[in-house]
């Protein structure tokens, strides 16, 4: 038995539905540890959807996630959520530091407020995603990439096992990109687990090693060379991708249209 | 000079004023401060519709005890403010009815019931009853020392579960469901607040009446919030604003004849607010202008 | 006219003007202005009494309606400075002009008839003592009143119906056609503001929300249409009016609480009662869903595990023994790997995350209907259960 490589996720017979009408029809997925995943498909798939219910933010008909072979609610503390960046008021009157260290409340637990050690994490945080000189600033004065470098740093804090992050790339610049995409290696690389709703059918391969294509029904998961194949999207997005090419040698990102962006 | 002289000099000395700038300070930043949460939380109007809905809690209150005591009227008042915030919700939640129409329902159909009650409870025979009106417009000047032992203990209470709670209610208002990975109950949470909240409106009703009161719960924090960008500057700033109209409001009200604290209270928060919109740099009008 | 009749009159006028324009208010998410609106005018029926000395001048009217228009301009300002939301803006602007027109009265008009109460208020029932002589009739100043602004109410939304009806389901359709937004948001807000006034003094500003809110809100769960949504609107108002002023009278109360109270019995009624979005309906078909909804799951789980009991897996399906596999482990440790129990009767509930009982009732459910077969304890889908996992899940 493979017990030597815990799955880092695992959904079983996961179906959401929003006022009856389901979004998520019930969905298995295994997610060995320490793999980049990437979650594809059209809009109104259900990528957020999946997302919020592994974390049970939003009640499920049925099945349940696991984390690490435990329900989610015991492991609560391995997981960090990065929300889409328009689901907060950015109006708020706070800074960045703040922001970052709300990271930690949970680890504080109820009442204890923050205090040097927490401070000195943040700051270690905020080194980590290059915006410790944005520190003391109003989280309203800030671009769109440096929003979602707030929201990685405040994540980063949590020293979490799993990243489970919503549209990390929406809105953001080409640098931020860049630098988002080497930070989810990185900590790939420190053996955790990342996953992602992406958008992007372009940059999948050259970002994620791991896939999940959705549309409602899960198409199918697995390692990219294996998934990320024509078929596989056909069945994802329906006629919407145009194939350019069918050449058997070409990869697959290059072979998408342009349709996707 | 003189006159400024002999009003600090009553403030300190002359009894019922004391009382009553005591009352109406506390009232102002409690409600100044609590109400920082729901301009946050785009909730301004709740405040509106949850004093509006109190004045049946009160009626209901008096006509089952019989007992106009400051405690029992706030407890029936906060409960049916409460019962308004729940129907809103549901109302939002169950139809295709939005926010502004079920605030609307609740403050207009509560505030109705409240006063066919007052109505019939001043019909009654035993007339113990004269006195429920002043939750209605509010009268300041009439606060006795009982009121504001009560007014003091409930702020106390509130202001001290709100700073005990500071870091969940920042999580509540900024980003509930990354609170909610983090494993607070943000259910829990957002109930207290709610509950802060009316109690802040139930007692500052007293002061400035129903009407007025939801200028109590916004203006103090909508001013404050163009001075800084902290939420314990601005949760701050917001008390003293609302404090600072209540001591203003009382002092002009007792040295001026025929002017009711109230508005008095309500024109003073006023007032701060357009000098904030105007002259508070970076925000200000001004700032961004020139 | 026995005055019981005139205040009688005057109740289903107001309700029925308030209940039209406040159709309008509800669908463009602006009912709140009803509040603001009805409370500030006060401001201005205090500068036309200063202005003329009279409480029952025209001028008043005129200069009320113009405060109600002020308002939503401060609103709409201070909205525009974007430091102020717009509910935080309408919380800031009608107290403030109440505020000023209380501190008005009570210093400079103590003893005229225009304390907070009756502004709050109204006083109906005194109503048929304030009268003018029309045409030989004598007749209530407010029914007059009233009764003209009711024409002007009708008038006005029959010739402007296809404008409002356009600019506030589609303001964009409603642009690209040529009709300026902005001009009928402020006729609205004009109209509203008339209305307000006229029905101030009558009924006080409270009822005057109340009116122009409740009854649309009702009718807004009862149709579809904006046409029938407007009769509806129109009819439970009045029955508001007729039902409140008979309660009132019995126990001696307060008319305008009363009418409001009624309209809330009216709009409670709907809520919990309304055919299709009525709360019980909604229970009900939310009951009626589930069960359909927790079929479908099972048999969606059926297809997607097909033949997963307790039997070695088929090795064709690679993708699926690998994903069985990781689920023995943490949900069923004692199986072997390779083997999964997907479809076992005594296992569902587990995967499913369903308690034991719903469980059963489910599957017995879907056996009666032929749905599925049990064969030593699992689960296989029949034919047609097959053919219903096919179809996609419409409600």
């Amino acid at each position: 038995m493979a017990t030597s490589n815990p799955l880092a996720i695992e959904v079983t017979n996961l179906t959401v539905a929003y006022q009856e009408t389901p979004v998520l029809w019930d969905i298995d997925l295994a997610v060995p540890a320490g793999v980049l995943m990437a979650i594809v498909g059209p809009n109104g798939a259900g990528k957020t959807t999946l997302i919020k219910a592994i974390l049970e933010l939003i009640p499920s008909a049925s099945g349940q996630a696991w984390i690490y072979g435990k329900p989610y609610r015991q492991q609560r503390h391995l997981v960090s959520y990065v929300p889409q960046r328009g689901e907060v008021d950015w109006d708020f009157p706070t800074t960045v530091q703040d922001v970052v260290m709300m990271g930690l409340y949970g680890q504080l637990g109820w009442i204890r407020r923050p205090g040097r050690r927490e401070k000195q994490l943040a700051r270690e945080a905020m080194n980590k995603v290059d915006i410790l000189e944005l520190k003391d600033r109003q989280i309203s004065q800030l671009s769109g990439g440096q929003q979602q470098r707030v929201f990685l740093a405040r994540a980063l804090i949590q020293n979490a096992q799993l990243y489970l992050m919503d549209e990390p790339f929406q809105g953001v610049d080409a640098t931020t990109e860049r630098a988002i995409v080497t930070l989810l290696q990185s900590l790939r690389q420190q053996g955790k687990t990342v996953i992602v709703v992406h958008h992007d059918l372009h940059t999948v391969t050259s970002y994620f090693d791991w896939v999940m294509l959705l549309n409602v029904h899960q198409i199918d998961s697995g390692p990219i060379e294996a998934v990320f194949n024509e078929d596989n999207l056909h069945r994802t997005y329906g006629g919407h991708v145009g194939i350019l090419s069918s050449s058997a040698d070409v990869p697959p990102s290059q072979v998408l249209a342009n349709e996707y962006s | 000079m003189l006159a400024m002289g002999s009003v600090i000099y009553n403030l300190f000395f002359d009894y019922t004023l004391r009382t009553v700038a005591i009352g109406t300070a506390t009232l102002g930043m409690v409600s100044g401060a609590l109400g920082s949460y729901a301009v946050l939380r785009k909730q301004s109007l709740l405040g509106d519709t949850i004093s509006h809905a109190a004045l049946p809690g009160i009626c209901l209150a008096f006509l089952l005890t019989n007992s106009k005591t400051p405690l029992v009227l706030i407890v029936g008042a906060s409960l049916a403010g409460w019962l308004g915030t729940i129907i809103v919700t549901a109302i939002v939640r169950n139809t295709r009815l939005k926010d502004d129409a079920a605030l609307g329902i609740v403050l207009a159909v509560f505030f109705g019931l409240g006063v066919f009650m007052l109505t019939l409870i001043q019909k009654m025979p035993n007339a113990n009853q004269s006195g429920l009106d002043k939750f209605l417009f509010g009268q300041a000047a009439a606060l006795l020392k009982r009121d504001i032992q009560t007014i003091a203990v409930i702020s106390g209470i509130t202001i001290g579960v709100m700073l005990l709670f500071w870091k969940e209610f920042k999580l509540l208002t900024f980003d509930p469901a990354f609170g909610e990975t983090l494993g607070f109950p943000m259910k829990i949470i957002d109930l207290l607040m709610m509950t802060l909240i009316v109690l802040a409106i139930v007692v500052g009703l007293q002061a400035v009446g129903v009407v007025l009161m939801s200028a109590m719960i916004v203006a103090p924090a909508t001013a404050a919030r163009q001075w800084t960008d902290h939420l314990s500057v601005m949760v701050g700033l917001a008390a003293i604003f609302g404090a600072t109209a209540g001591v203003t409001g009382a002092v002009i009200s007792s040295t001026t004849s025929g002017i009711p604290t109230g508005p008095v209270i309500v024109i003073c928060v006023s007032i701060i607010v357009v000098f904030s919109l105007v002259f508070a740099p970076k925000r200000g009008i001004i700032w961004r202008k020139y | 006219m026995a005055p019981q009749t005139e205040v009688l009159l005057i109740a289903i006028v107001v309700a029925a003007s308030c209940a039209l324009p406040g159709v309008f208010l509800v669908l463009r998410q602006m009912s709140l202005m009803s509040d603001a609106i009805s409370h500030s005018v006060l401001l201005g029926i205090v500068i036309g009494f200063f202005l003329t000395g009279r409480i029952d001048s025209p001028l008043l009217l005129i200069l009320a309606s113009a405060t109600g228009v002020l308002t939503v301009s401060l609103v709409e300002l201070l909205n525009r400075t974007q430091l102020v939301k717009e509910d935080a803006a309408i919380g800031i602007v009608f107290p403030a002009l109440f505020s000023l027109a209380v501190i008005l009265i009570t210093r400079y008009a103590g003893n005229v008839h225009l304390d907070q109460d009756v502004v709050l208020l109204g006083e109906i029932a005194l109503a048929p003592f304030d009268r003018v002589t029309l045409f030989g009739l004598s007749l209530p100043y407010s029914l007059v009143v009233m009764g003209t602004i009711l024409i002007i109410t009708l008038s006005v939304i029959g010739i402007f119906y296809k404008e409002l009806k356009i600019s506030t389901f589609d303001p964009g359709l409603s642009i690209a056609l040529g009709f300026s937004p902005g001009l009928l948001h402020y006729g609205l807000m004009s109209l509203t503001s008339i209305i307000a006034v006229g029905a101030f003094d009558a009924v006080g500003a409270i009822l005057v929300v109340a009116l122009m809110i409740v009854p649309p809100a009702t009718a807004y769960l009862l149709t579809d249409q904006l046409f029938s949504m407007l009769v509806v609107s129109f009819l439970v108002g009045i029955v508001s009016a007729v039902s409140g002023y008979g309660i009132a009278i019995k126990f001696d109360a307060s008319i305008a609480g009363a009418m409001a109270t009624m309209a809330g019995f009216c709009f409670l009624l709907t809520f919990l009662l309304a055919p299709q979005r009525g709360l019980l309906a909604i229970f009900y078909r939310r009951f009626r869903q589930k069960w359909l909804f927790a079929q479908r799951i099972l048999l969606t789980h059926l297809a997607n595990h097909e033949g997963e009991g307790i039997l070695p897996k088929d090795k064709k399906n690679a993708k699926h023994v690998k994903i069985s596999t990781a689920k023995s482990k943490s949900i069923n440790p004692i199986l072997p790997p390779g083997k999964s129990d997907q479809c076992h009767l005594h296992q569902l509930h587990h995967y499913l995350c369903w308690n034991v009982g719903f469980t059963y009732k489910i599957v017995n459910q879907a056996q009666k209907q032929g749905l599925v077969q049990i064969e030593n304890q699992v689960l296989r889908l029949t034919n047609s259960g097959r053919q219903i996992t096919a179809q996609p899940f419409i409600q």
